[in-house]
């Protein structure tokens, strides 16, 4: 492409159907405790 | 949807359903700005596009449609079929310990009054604690890790307790078959030797706050007596940190409308050697005097662009250094039926006060409408908790028009139920916030990527 650069691809909507396992941490967005918020987290599903 | 902005000189499109991002130069910006929300493109907004050639204007057309026909851009939305699984209501896998109900400082932004959440002064008895563990291991279902927090007031104040609560966790591990990940957060003034010897033991991660520079720092987060805590605070939470390798902690400091040019606390911080910071916008202080509000935005938002740029220097010429609020997982994060739910309050992440009663988190305990039973009784079926269950970024209309939708995850309940009482309207505020830390975060990642491809 001349005029785009793609910086990252589409990585959301990969194996939705995995999607929900619901084993990572709870996140809080004002972190007034420990927690990640969610733009940061890691998947855990293993 | 997309969402197009232009940050300290650069262009940037993020594909909303799919997570892409795209540095566009200013032809295929101009060009992109034809398009309708849709993705198609608008004949007569091209044909006003006269400062480009029409050579050009093709070739950044023909960019686009490539990524549109990739769908990496103007994604639709794949996960609307999924939506009844993922907002079934969960297992409870995460506890707020309300450990003290009592604080040794009275910073004048506290939700909890002066540390005893406008109740009375009270300390969780290890019968209590131990009982809190039991309940989570009875409602987590098959969840395997788990979380359980201190918190308060100050947890330090009632230190035996949280051990005692250690153990007896650890203990329950095994016939469990669950694994427990306790985190502390603290104000440090109580931080000695054997408690910091104990938290780096067993403490998943620490949470130290402190605001900053010493006069923002003291002006807020002051003692019982009136004087500032800093003094006391630094050189225990430098030891903490020290202790634990660096490793696992985060310095955690609040701005107020006191602090709009936070990006200083941050830099001090950094400077003082700590590498892993979050100062963070303060929470459900209406009428306080300290919040954010409408007529300082802009001033924030430019601290938080600032700040990105010296943030984005410093990583770059040996002086790194981590902020919470811009770190972003474009390709690892959690998926979209977290994303979509956000910090898990009332349904899989609940707080529990020094007598035993539930509540959605820390910031709504004492609230009465809010009560969800206790660790005796179980939860007691307030409709309150189907609320939190049915609350996401879709069936809240401004958080479901919103591009930022996954990776802010609908903003915090506590904020929204202070400032609108609803806590399915996002306040506001804490949204603006929120959309230029991600666009920061955003330009940061793309600068670390073309970094890495030099």
């Amino acid at each position: 492409m001349k005029h785009i650069k793609t910086i990252n691809q589409s990585t959301l909507n990969k194996e939705i159907k995995k999607a929900g396992c619901g084993e990572c941490q709870t996140s809080c967005q004002s972190a007034c405790k420990t927690s990640c918020t969610v733009a940061n987290q890691k998947c855990e599903r293993k | 949807m997309i969402h197009a902005y232009k940050i300290h000189g650069e262009n940037i499109v993020l594909d909303v359903m799919s997570g892409a991002v795209h540095l566009l130069d200013d032809t295929a910006y101009d060009v992109l700005g034809c398009y309708n929300s849709d993705g198609t493109l608008d004949p007569d907004k091209l044909r006003e596009l006269t400062k480009y050639d029409e050579k050009t204007i093709n070739e950044a057309l023909k960019d686009i449609e490539y990524l549109i026909e990739n769908k990496m851009l103007f994604t639709e939305d794949p996960y609307t079929e999924m939506l009844p699984v993922w907002t079934k209501q969960t297992v409870v896998k995460a506890l707020c310990l309300h450990i003290a109900h009592d604080c040794n400082l009275r910073c004048s932004y506290c939700f909890a009054g002066t540390g005893e959440y406008m109740g009375h002064r009270s300390l969780m008895s290890l019968e209590v604690g131990k009982k809190a563990i039991d309940f989570l291991i009875e409602n987590s279902g098959n969840r395997r890790n788990l979380e359980v927090d201190f918190f308060g007031g100050e947890p330090l104040m009632n230190f035996d307790v949280v051990k005692g609560i250690v153990d007896y966790a650890k203990e329950r591990e095994k016939e469990s078959d669950k694994n427990f990940r306790f985190t502390i957060t603290t104000n440090a003034m109580l931080l000695d030797d054997e408690k910091r010897a104990y938290i780096n033991e067993n403490m998943h991660n620490v949470v130290l706050s402190l605001d900053g520079r010493k006069e923002v720092n003291d002006a807020v987060r002051k003692r019982v007596d009136g004087t500032g805590s800093y003094d006391r605070i630094l050189p225990l939470t430098k030891k903490m940190v020290e202790e634990r390798g660096g490793q696992q902690y985060y310095v955690r400091g609040t701005f107020t409308r006191k602090n709009l040019d936070f990006g200083a606390d941050v830099l001090h911080l950094a400077d003082l050697g700590f590498d892993q910071i979050s100062i963070e916008p303060v929470v459900a202080a209406k009428d306080s005097g300290l919040d954010i509000r409408n007529e300082d935005l802009e001033t924030v938002f430019s601290e938080y662009e600032r700040l990105a740029k010296e943030y984005v220097d410093r990583r770059n010429n040996g002086k790194w250094f981590n902020f919470f609020h811009f770190m972003i997982d474009l390709e690892g994060g959690p998926c979209i039926a977290k994303r979509m739910r956000g910090c898990g309050s009332g349904t899989e992440y609940l707080a529990v006060s020094p007598e035993g009663e539930l509540y959605p988190c820390h910031q709504f305990v004492g609230h009465k409408e809010f009560y969800l039973g206790n660790i005796f009784d179980g939860l007691n079926g307030n409709p309150i908790r189907e609320t939190f269950r049915e609350t996401n970024v879709y069936t809240k209309p401004q958080c479901d028009s919103c591009w930022a939708k996954f990776y802010c995850s609908g903003g915090c309940a506590a904020n929204a139920w202070q400032f609108n009482h609803d806590i399915k309207v996002p306040y506001e505020i804490g949204c603006e916030l929120e959309k230029k830390r991600v666009e920061c975060a955003l330009w940061i990642k793309a600068q670390e990527i073309s970094e890495s491809q030099m």
